[in-house]
């Protein structure tokens, strides 16, 4: 079993190098960790890693017809 | 706001007339306490004079933690319409079968005039309780106090939807499974799908108690859990005869309409040959006091219908033919970690997973799922050849009698 925390930081890493520039969904995260740690990273471990990054408020879903993970940002639509 | 500052609505006043209800007449009355509404109106009047939308799509609005459940929206005329600038919808999970108090109601109802527009939508086509209309400021402080009266938000996105059901066995004598405890399960289960959305596109289940569908199940869920019986339908000679005695034509209203044709009517006795019945329900929604569904019961599990979207509609089809009542949660359990495993695997960006097993075919589905074909999952001989026997299968079947 992979650590949670490094799991979680690595994902962010990877949310922040592509921000502005793609969308990650939470299997692209996943699928890019088990990759990265090997057979020691489970979906599991993804999975509480996305929540620690969500409820720290590091990371926020986004919405564009589908589900996305990204950095906290200013909506665009959103008046001045 | 004084009468001569209300909007003018000329076109959408033409929607309250009639004897149907009107939801401009219902704004208009909430326009009474909300400022909201009318601003609401006035944008929707807007629109229909300009033929065009004015709403917005927010992308990350919500609440801390959780990916679903708020809807982001803004006005593209901020300025014109001030009070509408934002207006984010929250869907709240709902009670399974939609059951309340009048104090939980009144709690909601509270709840959202505390913090937004007033307007619900009871309930919205995914099932959940809608509440119209808020601003960003006041999503964190409507959820705190939603989830201190015990109610949580739904889905939204590319998660696992609210799971929503019919009224089951606490209102309808037909329901062949406990469609509410199935509900309320799957909702506990899953919150993590729920609340953190992690698939390709969105996932909704739906239980129906009985063929009859009152939740649309079999057109509108990516999987449809639909109760059945396996054994005969229970009959009553004597109230058959009293249906017959009361003018209704058996013959022509309950036989001919019979999609199998398997029933006879001679004037006496109603003989029905149940290996030909498909549980469409007809016979026992004409004689509801005469007929009903057997007492093996359990429900058939269907996947991939979808409205349309991306592409086109779909209706579920069978993949499991009969789940015994008792076995119901372990099968569903089972099932669905191994269709989801499949979908994360091998589902294109906002594919429903009727659209995968389309695309890959429903041999290999059911192959990467571990599941066996059966008659059932065919509507009719060649009517839906997704199943092929390989040359070396069709070969090593043994020569049909007399051949």
């Amino acid at each position: 079993m992979a650590d949670v925390n490094a799991v979680a930081e690595e994902m962010y890493k990877l949310v922040a190098e592509f921000f502005g520039k793609k969308n990650l969904k939470a299997g692209d995260l996943t699928k890019a960790m088990i990759e990265k740690f090997g057979a020691d990273c489970t979906k599991t471990d993804c999975k509480l890693a996305i929540r620690q990054l969500m409820e720290s408020g590091r990371c926020v879903y986004s919405y564009f017809g589908g589900s996305y993970i990204t950095l906290p940002h200013k909506e665009g639509a959103a008046p001045e | 706001m004084a009468d001569d500052q209300k909007p003018k609505t000329k076109l959408l006043d033409e929607l309250e007339k009639g004897p149907w209800p009107s939801f401009v007449k219902e704004i208009k009355q909430a326009g009474e306490k909300s400022p909201v509404c009318d601003d609401l109106l006035g944008q929707l009047e807007l629109s229909y004079e300009e033929k065009k939308g004015h709403w917005k799509h927010g992308g990350i609005v919500g609440v801390l933690g959780y990916g679903g459940g708020v809807i982001g929206r803004y006005s593209d005329l901020p300025d014109k319409f001030p009070n509408v600038a934002h207006f984010h919808t929250m869907r709240v999970n709902q009670p399974a079968g939609w059951f309340y108090t009048s104090d939980a109601i009144r709690t909601l109802c509270d709840i959202w005039e505390r913090h937004g527009s007033g307007l619900t939508n009871m309930h919205g086509s995914t099932g959940d309780i809608i509440f119209l209309g808020t601003k960003t400021s006041e999503l964190e402080p409507a959820f705190k106090e939603l989830t201190e009266a015990g109610f949580d938000l739904g889905g939204s996105g590319s998660a696992m939807r609210t799971p929503s059901c019919c009224v089951g066995p606490a209102r309808c004598e037909w329901s062949c499974y406990d469609t509410l405890k199935t509900c309320d399960d799957l909702t506990r289960q899953y919150q993590d799908e729920m609340h953190r959305p992690p698939f390709p596109y969105k996932f909704k289940i739906k239980c129906s108690g009985c063929p009859n569908d009152c939740v649309a199940s079999i057109a509108r869920a990516d999987l449809s859990i639909i109760g059945t019986w396996k054994d005969d339908i229970r009959q009553d000679d004597a109230a058959v005869a009293q249906y017959a005695r009361a003018g209704l034509d058996i013959r022509k209203d309950v036989c001919d309409r019979c999609p199998t044709r398997c029933m006879e009517w001679d004037g006496q006795k109603l003989a029905i040959n149940n290996r030909e019945c498909v549980h469409c329900m007809h016979c026992i929604n004409v004689m509801p006091k005469a007929l009903r569904p057997g007492q093996e019961r359990g429900a058939t599990l269907l996947i991939g219908s979808k409205a349309p979207i991306v592409q086109g509609a779909l209706l579920s089809s069978v993949l499991v033919p009969f789940v015994p009542e008792n076995e119901l949660m372990d099968t569903l359990k089972e099932l669905i970690r191994r269709i989801w495993e499949f979908w994360d695997e091998y589902g294109n960006n906002r594919e429903r997973v009727g659209e995968l097993i389309q695309r890959v075919g429903m041999a290999n589905f059911l192959d990467a799922i571990g599941l066996d074909p059966a008659p059932e999952m065919v509507a009719a001989p060649r009517d839906n050849p997704y199943i092929f026997f390989q040359k070396e299968e069709a070969a090593a079947e043994p020569e049909p009698a007399g051949a």
